[in-house]
C-alpha cells in the first residue's frame, strides 16, 4: 500500500444497517432542499386523510420539473410519532399514486426517495387495506407513462419501500440497506434468536455492493466517508448529481419505448431470462 | 343385575393426532373420518381447511383438462443462503423430494365448467407457500401465456409470505407479478384471486390483491402484518375476527365470500358475465 493511502475496509452488513438508522442520516427533506431548487408539497389520499410519513410535491431539478416522493421518517421526536417513523399506511400509497397520475398526464418525470423501516403494521392500516395499497401501487408504478428514478437512501423496508421504488432507474446510497425483512425479524425466524440480526444481515445480502451484485439496484452513489450523516451537503450533492443524469437520459426515450424497457427490467428479476 | 355393578372405567383416550382431527379455528375436535367426509370443512364454525395445489386443481378444473406448464421453472439460490438450521438448497430440495412438487404455485391451462382459463394454485406445504424466484416466474409466464392465449387468469392463493431465503429477489418478485398483472388486465382479460387461507405479507401485497375481483372462503386468514406484530406495535389487543375474510368484506376489501361448493360455479359464472 503505497504511504498516506488508506485501504478502506468494506463494511460489514450490520455496519451499514447502523448507518442507514441513525437518526443523524439525512432525511427526505434534506435530500429535497438539497437536490431540488424549488418544491411545493401535497397533501391528502383524497379518501381519508393526509399520511405524514409519505412526503409527495412537485418541484425542480437543475431545470427538470418532476414530482418527488419520500418516507418521511421525521426529523424531530414530534416529528418521529407523526410520520410513524415513516413507516407509510394505505394513505400514504394513494397519495403518492394520486400524484403520479398527475406527473403522468404532464410528462413530469417522478423521483422518489426511499428510507422506511417498511408499511406501517397498524389496525388501520389492515382495515384500509395495507396489502391492496401495496400491490396496487406496484402494478401502478409498473406501468406509469414518465419516467421515474429511484433513490435508495437509507432503511428499504421490504414492501413499504418497493411500494415506491419501481422505475426505471434504482440508485442505491453506499451505506443503505434494503431487504425483503428486517435482520431482526430474519434472525428471529431462522435463527430463533433476534439477537443474531448480524449474521441474518449476512445472509440476506443486504448492502448496495451485494444488491447490484444481484441486478436489483442499477447503480450506487458514494456517500463521504463516515457516511452521509459526517457531511449532509456533499451527500446530497452526490445523490443531486447522480439523480440528474439519471433524468437526462430518462428523458430522451420515448414513452413506449421506456415503458417496456421497465417491463422487461422488473421482468427479469430473479435471472430467468 | 347392572345397576351396582362398577362401571367399566372406559379407559382415557387422550385426543392423539392419529384419532381426531381439530379445527385450527374454533379448536373443535372430530373423528378424522368426519372431518374427510366434510371436505376438510369444520362442521362447526366452517372454517375452510387448507387443501393441496392438487386437491383444489381437481376440485376447480373439469376433469381431465388440466394440463401443467412451467413445471422445470423452480428455485433459485443466487444468494447462497444459509442459517442457523443449514443451507436454503439443501431444505427447498428436501421439500421438492417429498412434495413433488418444484415450487410453491403450480401452473397450468384447464377448463372451468367450460370456459378457458390460465389456472394457478399455491401450495402452503410448500415452503408456507412462499413467494421466491420460481414462484414469480411461474406467475409472470402464466400472465404472458394468458395474453397470447387470449385466456383469463385464476390464480388461488396461500401464503406466509416472501421467501427470506432468496432475499431481495424474492421481493423483487412482488413487482414483477403485479406488472405481469397489469399488462394482462391492458390486454383486456380478467383475473380472479381466490384468496385462501392464509394469504398474507408480500404475497398479499402483490398478486393476490390484485384481482378483478377478489374472493375468498369463509374464515381464511387474509392480511399483510402479522396479528402479533400488530399487537405490539399499537399496544392493544385486536378483535378475535381481524383479518378474517368475514372482517376484509367488511371493511370493503374481499367481493364476495365463497363456499367451497360454489367455488367453481361461482367462477364459472363471473367468466360468463365478462364474456369469457
Amino acid at each position: 500500500m503505497a504511504q498516506g493511502q488508506k485501504k478502506a475496509a468494506k463494511k460489514t452488513a450490520w455496519e451499514c444497517v447502523k448507518l442507514a438508522r441513525d437518526a443523524k442520516r439525512p432525511h427526505v427533506r434534506d435530500f429535497i432542499a438539497g437536490v431540488c431548487s424549488d418544491f411545493e408539497e401535497l397533501h391528502g389520499d383524497r379518501l381519508v386523510n393526509d399520511d405524514r410519513a409519505m412526503v409527495a410535491g412537485f418541484g425542480t431539478i437543475d431545470g427538470m420539473h418532476v414530482l418527488v416522493l419520500g418516507h418521511n421518517k421525521g426529523a424531530t421526536v414530534e416529528e418521529n410519532v407523526e410520520s410513524n417513523f415513516g413507516m407509510v399506511n394505505p394513505d400514504g400509497y394513494r397519495k403518492a399514486m394520486r400524484l403520479a397520475k398527475l406527473a403522468e398526464r404532464f410528462h413530469n418525470p417522478v423521483v422518489t426517495f426511499v428510507d422506511t423501516p417498511g408499511a406501517y403494521p397498524g389496525r388501520e392500516a389492515e382495515e384500509r387495506g395495507q396489502a391492496e395499497a401495496i400491490a396496487k401501487s406496484l402494478e401502478f408504478f409498473a406501468g406509469l407513462r414518465t419516467p421515474i428514478v429511484v433513490v435508495v437512501t437509507g432503511e428499504g423496508g421490504s414492501g413499504g419501500a418497493l411500494a415506491i421504488a419501481v422505475g426505471d432507474r434504482v440508485l442505491m446510497m453506499e451505506n443503505a440497506v434494503y431487504s425483503v425483512i428486517s435482520p431482526e425479524g430474519c434472525a428471529g425466524i431462522l435463527w430463533r434468536d433476534g439477537a443474531k440480526a448480524p449474521e441474518a444481515a449476512e445472509a440476506l445480502k443486504i448492502t448496495a455492493h451485494d444488491l447490484q451484485g444481484l441486478g436489483a439496484i442499477d447503480e450506487i452513489v458514494k456517500e463521504p466517508a463516515g457516511g452521509a450523516q459526517k457531511n449532509p451537503k456533499a451527500a446530497c450533492a452526490a445523490v443531486k448529481k447522480a439523480v440528474v443524469k439519471a433524468l437526462r437520459e430518462l428523458v430522451k426515450v420515448p414513452v413506449d419505448e421506456l415503458v417496456e424497457r421497465r417491463y422487461a427490467k422488473i421482468r427479469a428479476y430473479g435471472d430467468f431470462y | 343385575m347392572g345397576w351396582f355393578e362398577p362401571k367399566a372405567e372406559k379407559p382415557k383416550i387422550p385426543p392423539t393426532k392419529a384419532l381426531w382431527a381439530v379445527c385450527p379455528k374454533c379448536k373443535s375436535h372430530f373423528s378424522k373420518e368426519e372431518w374427510k367426509k366434510s371436505g376438510g370443512i369444520c362442521p362447526k364454525c366452517n372454517y375452510h381447511g387448507r387443501l393441496s395445489a392438487r386437491e383444489r386443481i381437481a376440485q376447480v378444473a373439469d376433469e381431465g383438462t388440466f394440463e401443467e406448464v412451467f413445471r422445470e421453472v423452480s428455485y433459485s439460490d443466487h444468494l447462497k443462503f444459509h442459517d442457523a438450521t443449514g443451507d436454503y438448497k439443501t431444505k427447498v430440495e428436501a421439500t421438492i423430494a417429498k412434495l413433488g412438487e418444484r415450487e410453491s404455485v403450480v401452473m397450468g391451462r384447464c377448463e372451468i365448467s367450460g370456459h378457458k382459463a390460465m389456472l394457478g394454485v399455491m401450495d402452503f406445504a410448500f415452503m408456507g407457500g412462499s413467494l421466491g424466484t420460481g414462484t414469480g416466474e411461474r406467475i409472470a409466464r402464466a400472465c404472458e401465456q394468458a395474453i397470447a392465449e387470449r385466456r383469463p387468469l385464476v390464480v388461488f392463493s396461500a401464503s406466509g409470505g416472501a421467501r427470506m431465503h432468496e432475499g431481495i429477489l424474492s421481493l423483487m418478485q412482488m413487482a414483477k407479478t403485479s406488472a405481469a398483472i397489469g399488462r394482462l388486465k391492458d390486454a383486456g382479460l380478467p383475473y380472479i384471486s381466490v384468496l385462501t387461507d392464509p394469504t398474507t405479507g408480500g404475497v398479499s401485497a402483490s398478486y393476490a390483491m390484485l384481482g378483478d375481483i377478489n374472493i375468498t372462503e369463509p374464515r381464511a386468514l387474509i392480511g399483510f402484518a402479522g396479528r402479533r406484530v400488530i399487537e405490539n406495535t399499537i399496544r392493544q389487543k385486536l378483535p378475535a375476527d381481524f383479518q378474517s375474510a368475514e372482517y376484509l368484506e367488511k371493511h370493503g376489501f374481499i367481493d364476495r365470500i365463497v363456499e367451497r361448493r360454489d367455488m367453481k360455479p361461482f367462477i364459472a359464472k363471473m367468466l360468463t358475465y365478462w364474456g369469457f
